[in-house]
């Protein structure tokens, strides 16, 4: 007999999280995939992080799905429903499941959970695959799927959707697609045979993601160094970085093969390390190839002594840091935005970088596209900063969009006949006072044009020289080039929500927690003005901003509020106005970490303003 | 600044095909010690591509730190030149070339550069393949920063302040063989008639050539103690034979007697004779060679001239699949897949 329940269980539509636990290296992540894809599908805005260790096989993994129809779609804390598919993790699995939410666990082995404010959903999923599946692996694999159609049934996810991913996934290999269905059957059919159906939290189609797309930032970005013409990639593998080169790869494989030929029209090069990494697409760049690196905070730290060659000679590059967690070795699987110093500065010397920040994988597209002309028209390395979470994991965006009628802009390049034409010439000549200079390519011209690019200090004619008054004149240069460079970038996304508001500063995945607390902080009468950072230099519209505000909270994600001190250190702005908000424990922020630390603080700042004002 | 120049035999005006005379190879005016071994170098270079009708505008010359890779500066002044980071232009010249193939690579590096910090970039230049000529320029020494020990310094010899060397030295040239390196060679800076056709047939090398040329540093190592000095090389060198090259375009049958030579294809057809003196010597077995190299150590003889030869190795851009339009030529409608293709993307992708 049924005991009646003692607590309330949760209920609602479209508006949850669940979290799935697994065993790294047991092939759950493409069936959690399919899961999220198929919410994607049926129009309600999902966001599924891969939470993973740095291990290949048996450690504890996780995937995390928030849906929210509002489109809320940063970490939310919390898990409504649970699928735990891993007795390793079981007591913390289950500890984490909200008052009245569900677990759902594989009952082939019953046991017995401490918690009596929970819905327990038993199904025998390995009994089931052993008694369908003969070969030991596919009923390894096969467990998973059968848990996504059992949710099928219980939260009312479209079977004809589930169906469909499957048949497109395994275009390639039809023969793969009868036994998947019937995996998702055997799991969906138990529930409709045996269980209650449907539990309190549901899914209901909404049809609002009508000009969205769901992929990752790495996926994007080396989709938008094939757009952007890049012929040369060289990379050493990292987390999170290596999926970006892949990425690159796999659109270049379908669109840079010439036809008739056969031929690659792009290149991509496994180093041996970071520094070879780096030196290959600065000398790729040299030549006039357009050339990338993709890599993670270690890599960026053996790259520094190229980077500071690249920007004293004036090479162009780009370089994708898609950041984890550090110090060191760190947390490789977490994300951090902890590298924004290192990038900005990056190198021995008087040196300063161009960065962009994407906030979302359209960002990471266009950013990754764009990287290559910036890097052309200002002769010096451009990094792409983007992060883990955003990497790795599918976000929702924006569909991706490419102007034909635009062409590439590959900067102040002189060719045969601009060389026939001229009387002298010199590399580092700044004709045009926007501290950029005219390039040349090795073999263009017989006569003229050619030069020694060099890391010691040179002339404007690129002849080594020890005269300390010409190579101050060089750095000089070069800070009139990060000038022009300023009006080049893309400027700050700014918000402004009303008079006395205060402001918050942020940047790439921070983004949508950022949105998120705003609307909360809202419904507590704080009102709070945005800047969406999205590349440094800052340009003028970023001192307005902080100009016009007395208290600023820079949202990020380190320890040592690295934004902040950037702004401060380029603008000599008063560390009052600027308030560190911080987190750095590896997992995406949360909206409600940014609404209490915020609230607290306005409450404060208020109360004083009162005193002061009586 | 060299006060002493080495001297060129030629008469300073003849022409090549080209027109050229050598001074149109020439490059800025050296600023290594008199007598440097590594501006005899330079002359050589600029000799071989002189004689080879080299366009100078096709030539990119690349570099790591050392004086060893300040040479690039003072020879074929209408190339382009890099000089990148210590022990990094393995990496550079990689990339480079990857973007256009149809220039000659000229890489000159020194022992520090290549044995020690840049070893790694060194090793994995020749595990790919890449088609250019690799000098290092051997002194034994770190020249620039003043006479330390390299990892090319034989156990026993000494220091300037005649402490003793304490480890055994990298040969480059044998290490090279067993990666797979398709030309090496081996010389002396001091020995233009050996040098020069060398130098020659590694240019004319398609895949990777290196060139371990022993290059007396006259400040730091050119003492008695030292096995990389002058005289020391001038009475330990044996030479494996003598190397002539045949340019494209002249008969090449009537260079070298039949009978004592082996002869050696070129990727571009042309040819390379190695007068043997040791008839058993086949450039063309990697066993052999090393073994040769290795008696011949043992004995305390370096042995010189061609040492290794592989005329059907694939080049990083045969074994890339890379198209023979140069990357860095390739225009926007081959580069971008335009907004249809992004149209499609965007449907697989909801
Ligand atoms: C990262 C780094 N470490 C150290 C140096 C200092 N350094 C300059 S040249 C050199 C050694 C050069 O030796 P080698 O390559 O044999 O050239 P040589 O001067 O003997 O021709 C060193 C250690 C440097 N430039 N960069
Ligand atoms: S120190 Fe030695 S290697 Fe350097 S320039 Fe002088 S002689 Fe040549
Ligand atoms: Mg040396």
């Amino acid at each position: 007999m049924l005991e009646p329940k003692s607590f309330q269980s949760i209920e609602s539509v479209n508006d949850f999280v669940i979290k799935f636990a697994n065993v790294n290296g047991t092939g759950s992540a493409s069936a959690n995939q399919m899961f999220a894809k198929a919410i994607f599908r049926m129009g309600i805005p999902v966001s599924p992080k891969n939470i993973f260790p740095s291990n290949i096989q048996g450690l504890p993994t996780w995937f995390e799905v928030r849906v929210s129809e509002k489109g809320y779609l940063g970490q939310r804390g919390g898990v409504d429903i649970a699928v735990a598919m891993n007795p390793q993790s079981y007591s913390k699995d289950i500890d984490e499941i909200s008052e009245g939410g569900y677990l759902l666990y594989d009952s082939t082995w019953k046991r017995n959970f401490n918690r009596s404010d929970i819905n327990i959903i038993e199904i025998p999923l390995t009994q089931l695959c052993v008694d369908s599946f003969k070969n030991p692996k596919q009923r390894a694999l096969f467990k998973n799927i059968a848990y996504v159609g059992a949710l099928s049934a219980l939260m009312e996810i479209e079977y004809e959707v589930l169906e469909k991913i499957i048949s497109e996934q395994f275009a390639n290999k039809p023969s793969l697609i009868e036994p998947n269905i019937k995996a998702l059957n055997l799991g969906r059919d138990y529930v409709l045979d045996n269980l209650d159906y449907p539990i309190g939290i549901k899914l209901s189609r909404r049809n609002l993601l009508e000009n969205k797309i769901l992929i990752s930032g790495n996926e994007a970005a080396g989709l938008g160094a094939v757009y952007g013409g890049a012929t040369f990639c060289s990379w050493y593998p990292i987390t999170p970085s290596t999926s970006l080169a892949e990425g690159y790869e796999k659109y270049a494989k379908k669109y840079r093969v010439d036809e008739k030929s056969g031929k690659n029209l792009y290149a991509s090069v496994q180093a041996e390390d970071e520094l070879a990494a780096v030196g290959m697409a600065i000398g790729a760049n040299w030549n006039g190839a357009r050339a990338f690196t993709a890599t993670s905070g270690p890599g960026i730290s053996l790259m520094s002594e190229f980077l500071g060659l690249a920007y004293f000679a004036e090479i162009p590059l780009v370089i994708f840091n898609v950041q984890r967690g550090g110090p060191s070795t760190g947390m490789p699987t977490r994300t951090q935005q902890s590298d924004v110093l290192a990038c900005a500065y990056a190198s021995h010397g008087d040196t300063k970088h161009v960065l962009l920040f994407p906030a979302d994988p359209k960002d990471c597209f266009d950013f990754s596209a764009k990287a290559f002309d910036l890097a052309d028209q200002l002769q010096t390395p451009v990094f792409v900063v983007s992060d883990l979470d955003m990497g790795m994991n599918d976000w929702v965006c924006e569909k991706f969009d490419w102007d034909d009628s635009i062409s590439y802009n590959r900067g102040k390049v002189l060719d045969y006949e601009d060389l026939e034409k001229l009387e002298s010439y010199g590399r580092y000549l700044d004709s045009d006072n926007d501290g950029i200079c005219y390039r040349t390519y090795p073999g263009t011209h017989p006569e003229k044009g050619a030069y020694f690019t060099r890391g010691t200090s040179h002339d404007e004619y690129a002849r080594y020289t020890e005269d300390g008054n010409i190579n101050a004149e060089t750095l000089m240069r070069l800070m009139r080039k990060f000038r022009t460079a300023s009006e080049l970038v893309p400027e700050p996304l700014i918000e402004i929500n009303g008079e006395d508001s205060c402001g918050i500063i942020f940047y790439g995945s921070s983004k949508p927690a950022v949105l998120e607390a705003k609307d909360i902080l809202r419904t507590k009468n704080i009102n709070v003005d945005l800047m969406q950072i999205r590349s440094f230099p800052f340009n003028l519209d970023v001192w307005e901003f902080i100009a016009s505000h007395d208290r600023i909270y820079v949202v990020e994600q380190n320890r040592d509020s690295q934004m902040r001190t950037l702004i401060m250190a380029e603008g000599g702005i008063s560390a009052e106005v600027l308030r560190p908000l911080v987190h750095f424990t590896g997992d995406p922020i949360e909206a409600a970490y940014i609404v209490n630390k915020i609230s607290e603080r306005e409450v404060n700042y208020k109360s004083h303003k009162n005193i002061k004002e009586r | 600044m060299s006060y002493i120049k080495p001297i060129n035999h030629h008469p300073r005006l003849e022409k090549n095909k080209l027109g050229l005379t050598r001074r149109d190879y020439e490059g800025a005016i050296s600023t290594l010690c008199a007598g440097c071994g590594h501006d005899s170098i330079s002359a050589c270079i600029i000799e071989a591509c002189f004689q080879l009708n080299i366009e100078a505008y096709k030539v990119a010359k690349l570099s790591g730190i050392g004086c060893s890779s300040k040479a690039p500066a003072y020879f074929l002044n209408q190339s382009h030149g890099f000089n990148s980071v210590h022990g990094r232009m393995p990496s550079v010249a990689t990339g480079a070339n990857c973007a256009n193939g149809d220039l000659l690579y000229l890489g000159i590096s020194g022992d520090g550069d290549s044995a020690s910090i840049g070893i790694g970039q060194f090793i994995h230049a020749i595990r790919r393949q890449i088609n250019m000529v690799y000098f290092v320029e051997n002194n034994g020494t770190y020249g620039l920063t003043k006479g330390q020990f390299s990892a090319t310094n034989d156990l026993e010899s000494k220091n300037k302040y005649g402490e003793d060397n304490l480890f055994k030295p990298i040969d480059l040239a044998s290490m090279a063989i067993q990666l797979g390196a398709s030309y090496v060679a081996r010389s002396f800076s001091g020995d233009r008639d050996q040098l020069i056709p060398l130098i020659k047939g590694a240019i004319q090398h398609k895949g990777f050539a290196l060139l371990d040329i022993i290059s007396p540093c006259v400040t730091f190592n050119n003492h008695d103690s030292s096995t990389k000095s002058y005289d020391y090389i001038r009475n330990h060198n044996e030479a494996v034979g003598k190397t002539d090259f045949v340019p494209l375009g002249e008969e090449i049958t009537t260079s070298y007697k039949s009978g004592s030579s082996v002869e050696v294809n070129l990727h571009d057809g042309s040819k390379i004779a190695l007068e043997k003196v040791n008839s058993k010597f086949d450039p063309t077995n990697p066993g052999n060679s090393l073994n040769y190299i290795r008696e011949k150590s043992e004995e305390g003889k370096l042995l010189t001239g061609l040492l290794y030869f592989d005329e059907s190795s694939e080049d990083l851009h045969e074994t890339l699949n890379l198209t023979k339009t140069p990357l860095n030529q390739l225009k926007q409608d081959e580069l971008c897949p335009g907004e249809k293709a992004l149209e499609i993307i965007n449907e697989s992708l909801s």
